[in-house]
């Protein structure tokens, strides 16, 4: 455990916005991603999938497969061990080891379109796509599901006959598609409608979307005739994907060494193994490097999208706009195996308002799609379009602004919150001040325009973190990081925290990751984490190489320790001290390190705790073409609070990030199965994710209301900019057509649809 | 079948390559030639991942077969920057933080540089359009927007 307070001081480095030291390699070519690694004597891997949603598999033949020329090893479900329910934390999400092993090899039956069969291994990606086609396999086609409320009906097609729901009492006596229930009581919700003079309830539907990252997942595995394994892989978190090979190989972490390349995006859906198991065990088999790559296909057929969800939403409130009691339903799909990201869901749900009375309840469904991963603030989003549709709507039923209607409810510090803390000191409020502020807010609106508001709340994360400071020999200093440049500007922000606290110029710092034997573990860099759990394991880090330093100097210059204070990248007398001497920089101190002592450093291996919530208001506007249905961002305003902007032009690129996902999330992208339950657009050709000419500027305001338990007052900042999107959007268009539109995404057919049916009255 | 023989230049510099008749020009830059700058993020021609200049062309390498190359000048990524000198783009997508995780930035650098030859004095709609075949995940494109107009800006200065 660990934990740093604040401290408000002036500072040099913090706060600007130098050029980011890995830069020049992502400009030039030079760096290295997941499929730019190479072995010599290297096979390639390429994967066997289901083309059916649901069915019973009788039997695997590879006779023929094998017998190929070039084809080196063949694996199936037979090569790898069945494992018993086993949760582990990965990602912001838990996983089942029993589940883990069947989505990365199916065992007893295939449960979506792409599910991995069998992998092979062979002299060129040519032979080994022809040997997949050797493949015999036997079926048994069984009913599918794909729809999360269909899936929830009693009589749905079952996928897994043993699955019965958790967290309900008592114990159903029949197997379910619903895996758990999650409830979240506060108050007394009856007795708050009884209050409410107005009503909304409104009930809500989202799609699966994809991570959308542009690099295909990618590894390259070497397993030595000792056992000992070498893994490239392209990840969010190199030590998580070694627990998780280790695990389902059955074998000692010490013997696999994960080096993570860089990584090309991942936005919560590189926390998961998918290939890296069958490259370890086709190397095992054939002693040779095995690389895998998938295809933009295969990545959207089988590595997780987010859920798509059913969100039922009901609000009571005063006339004078006090909300009196709020219930929501959450029903997500998970995919095939149990695990959506409803939990996090509910409590993100209503978590921006001072509520006396709250139910919410979420249900985690399993249906014949590919298994969920992260994505983002997992799952925040898809329950924000609701809840904050609902709000919008109350706001107008009450002839109120609708960031006025939030104020008046808005959460602050001590607010209880009723999935269990109390909230600390949190900058909501501000943040909705400043988007009240905003020009943007008040510009007048043309024809067909419509203005929307909504607003995300994203608990940020810690977790357990190491890093290591060594100081050269030339006074420079090498410091080697746990968490992983996956957010663009993480590295550039941590080297500037360690200038910082060394008083050193942030080119005199070297950020760089470093495989999973050179620190201790981390946990993924995901929830919005990394420079705020990286961030204090570099101050943890700084100032215990700077007490060594000071330890040099009293030994060097024959002074007590106390009489040597650390300022501005020097060794100096402290203030106030009788002794003085000759001040000693960073560099003269390193040159003396071996007649001092040996080598000088610091490191962190810490458990970051005191993270502080994070939340964000967007505004959007747009304009509806009411002959297509096509809606157009015009102008777009991202505003949230980061507790402290290390590098304020990379927190802009967050929030503009995810708010472009976000655009994307509720305009244009959905994933379409056809009756047969299978994807029929798993391609960037009809999955329309936003390219340049779709989107306006998007401008940012960063508010900061310091984390009171950060060194640096740093939240996190990633996962909030996409929580709003979505409702913000449902909200611009309701107010452009005056129809309330409750599917995404809002592509043309949907909101022409919505035209025309009010047209009609 | 035997492979085919295939003279270009890469960046300025002579080549010759072997190829099957179905291979890209993409997998032979990277498999082949080991320039792994150019990036493979769909292979069906949608995100711009793999843009490259054939004779002065944009074009996503993707869906040039190799064979295609013959006696053609390919420009890359890796020939972007002179000796130690970035060019100019690169630079401005430095200073303006334009990139994230730069899977994408090697298409996209390509893909503003020809759309620069192309239209030296682009508005931003046109900077927009011109890169509306480049997939960025990352970034919402407003900063990459941004340097493009900011280094034609000082393109036409004649910095």
């Amino acid at each position: 455990m660990s934990s740093l307070k604040y401290e408000d001081r002036a500072l040099k480095i913090v706060g600007t916005r130098p050029l980011r030291p890995d830069g020049v390699d992502r400009v030039t070519g030079r760096a290295r991603y997941g499929a730019d690694y190479n072995l010599p004597g290297q096979l390639i891997g390429k994967v066997l999938r289901s083309p059916h949603a649901h069915a019973r598999i009788k039997s695997i033949d590879t006779s023929l497969a094998a017998a190929l020329p070039g084809v080196k090893a063949i694996v199936t479900r037979d090569d790898f061990a069945d494992m018993p329910d086993d949760f582990a934390a990965a990602g912001e999400m838990m996983i089942n080891y029993r589940d883990v092993t069947r989505n990365m090899m199916a065992r007893e039956k295939v449960l979506y379109d792409g599910h991995p069969l069998a992998a092979v291994a062979a002299v060129s990606d040519a032979i080994a796509c022809q040997a997949l086609k050797l493949i015999r396999v036997d079926y048994e086609i069984l009913p599918h599901v794909i729809d999360v409320v269909a899936a929830m009906r009693p009589d749905a097609p079952l996928l897994n006959e043993e699955l019965y729901t958790e967290g309900v009492k008592p114990r159903p006596t029949r197997p379910s598609n619903i895996a758990k229930r999650f409830a979240f009581v506060r108050g007394d919700v009856d007795a708050g409608f009884a209050q409410a003079e107005v009503i909304v309830e409104r009930e809500f539907n989202t799609k699966p979307v994809h991570q959308g990252y542009i690099e295909p997942q990618a590894c390259l595995a070497s397993y030595a005739e000792d056992g000992q394994v070498e893994l490239w892989t392209s990840t969010q978190g190199h030590f998580v994907i070694r627990s998780q090979c280790a695990k389902v190989l059955q074998m000692d972490v010490s013997k696999l060494r994960v080096t993570p390349t860089e990584i090309g995006g991942g936005f919560g859906g590189k926390n998961n193994i998918y290939n890296e198991p069958l490259a370890i065990i086709l190397s095992k088999k054939t002693h040779r490097p095995v690389k895998m790559v998938m295809t933009r296909e295969e990545v959207f057929r089988a590595t997780g999208p987010t859920s798509g969800g059913n969100v039922k939403v009901k609000l009571g409130a005063t006339r004078d706009g006090r909300i009196t009691a709020a219930v929501a339903e959450l029903n997500f799909q998970a995919g095939a195996f149990p695990g959506s990201p409803v939990g996090s869901a509910s409590m993100c749900a209503f978590t921006r308002y001072d509520l006396e009375n709250v139910a919410v309840v979420g249900n985690d469904v399993v249906v014949n799609r590919p298994k969920v991963a992260a994505y983002r603030a997992p799952g925040a989003p898809i329950a924000a379009f609701g809840v904050e549709s609902a709000i919008d709507e109350m706001a107008k039923k009450l002839g109120m602004d609708p960031i006025e209607l939030r104020l008046m409810n808005a959460a602050k510090e001590g607010t209880q919150t009723y999935y269990g803390p109390k909230l600390g000191k949190i900058g909501y409020v501000e943040t909705l001040q400043a988007a009240r502020a905003h020009p943007h807010y008040s510009a007048p609106l043309g024809p067909n325009q419509g203005r929307g508001v909504a607003t995300g709340f994203w608990f940020n994360v810690g977790g357990e973190t190491t890093c290591a400071l060594n100081v050269n020999e030339d006074g420079t200093v090498a410091l080697l990081l746990g968490t992983l440049e996956v957010s663009g500007g993480s590295y550039a922000s941590l080297a500037m925290i360690v200038a910082e606290e060394l008083g050193i110029a942030l080119e005199r710092v070297r950020p760089h990751s470093g495989d999973t034997s050179s620190l201790g573990y981390n946990f993924v860099t995901a929830g919005s984490r990394s420079v705020f759990a990286s961030g204090m394991a570099c101050v943890v880090a700084a100032r215990a190489a700077i007490d060594e330093l000071r330890n040099r100097v009293a030994k060097i210059r024959e002074v007590p320790l106390e009489a040597v204070q650390w300022k501005d990248g020097q060794a100096q007398p402290a203030a106030g001290s009788a002794q003085q001497f000759a001040a000693m920089t960073l560099a003269e101190i390193a040159a003396l390190a071996s007649k001092t002592g040996g080598p000088i450093a610091g490191h962190a291996e810490i458990n970051a705790q005191g993270a502080g919530p994070g939340f964000g208001a967007h505004i959007v506007d747009v304009e509806v073409d009411r002959e297509t249905g096509a809606v157009k961002v015009l102008r777009y305003t991202a505003v949230q609070d980061v507790g402290r902007a290390i590098h304020p032009a990379y927190v802009e690129g967050q929030m503009q990030g995810g708010a472009a996902q976000g655009i994307g999330w509720a305009l244009n992208e959905e994933y379409v199965y056809g009756a047969d339950g299978i994807l029929q657009n798993p391609g960037f050709l009809d999955y329309r994710m936003p390219v340049a000419s779709d989107l306006p500027r998007i401008d940012t305001v960063i508010v900061e209301v310091p984390n009171p338990r950060h060194p640096y007052g740093v939240r996190g900042c990633g996962e909030v900019p996409i929580i709003a999107p979505m409702a913000a959007i449902a909200n611009a268009v309701s107010a452009a057509i005056g129809v309330r539109l409750c599917e995404q995404p809002l592509s043309p057919p949907r909101v022409l649809q919505a035209i025309v049916a009010a047209a009609k009255g | 079948m035997a492979k085919h023989h295939v003279s270009a230049t890469v960046n300025g510099d002579p080549i010759e390559f072997l190829c099957e008749t179905g291979q890209t020009l993409l997998e032979v830059l990277r498999d082949v030639l080991n320039l792994t700058g150019t990036k493979e993020g769909c292979g069906t021609g949608d995100c711009g991942a793999c843009s490259i200049m054939l004779d002065g062309r944009l074009v996503n390498s993707c869906l040039v077969l190799a064979v295609e190359a013959q006696g053609k000048a390919i420009e890359t990524i890796e020939g972007m920057a002179v000796g130690q000198e970035l060019h100019l783009l690169q630079r401005k997508f430095l200073e303006h933080a334009a990139l994230q995780c730069g899977i994408c930035t090697p298409g996209m650098l390509i893909a503003a540089k020809s759309l620069l030859e192309r239209n030296p004095d682009p508005t931003e709609s046109e900077v927009r359009y011109g890169l509306a075949g480049n997939l960025c995940r990352c970034t919402g494109y407003h900063k990459i927007v941004d340097a493009v107009l900011d280094a034609a800006r000082e393109m036409r200065e004649g910095h």
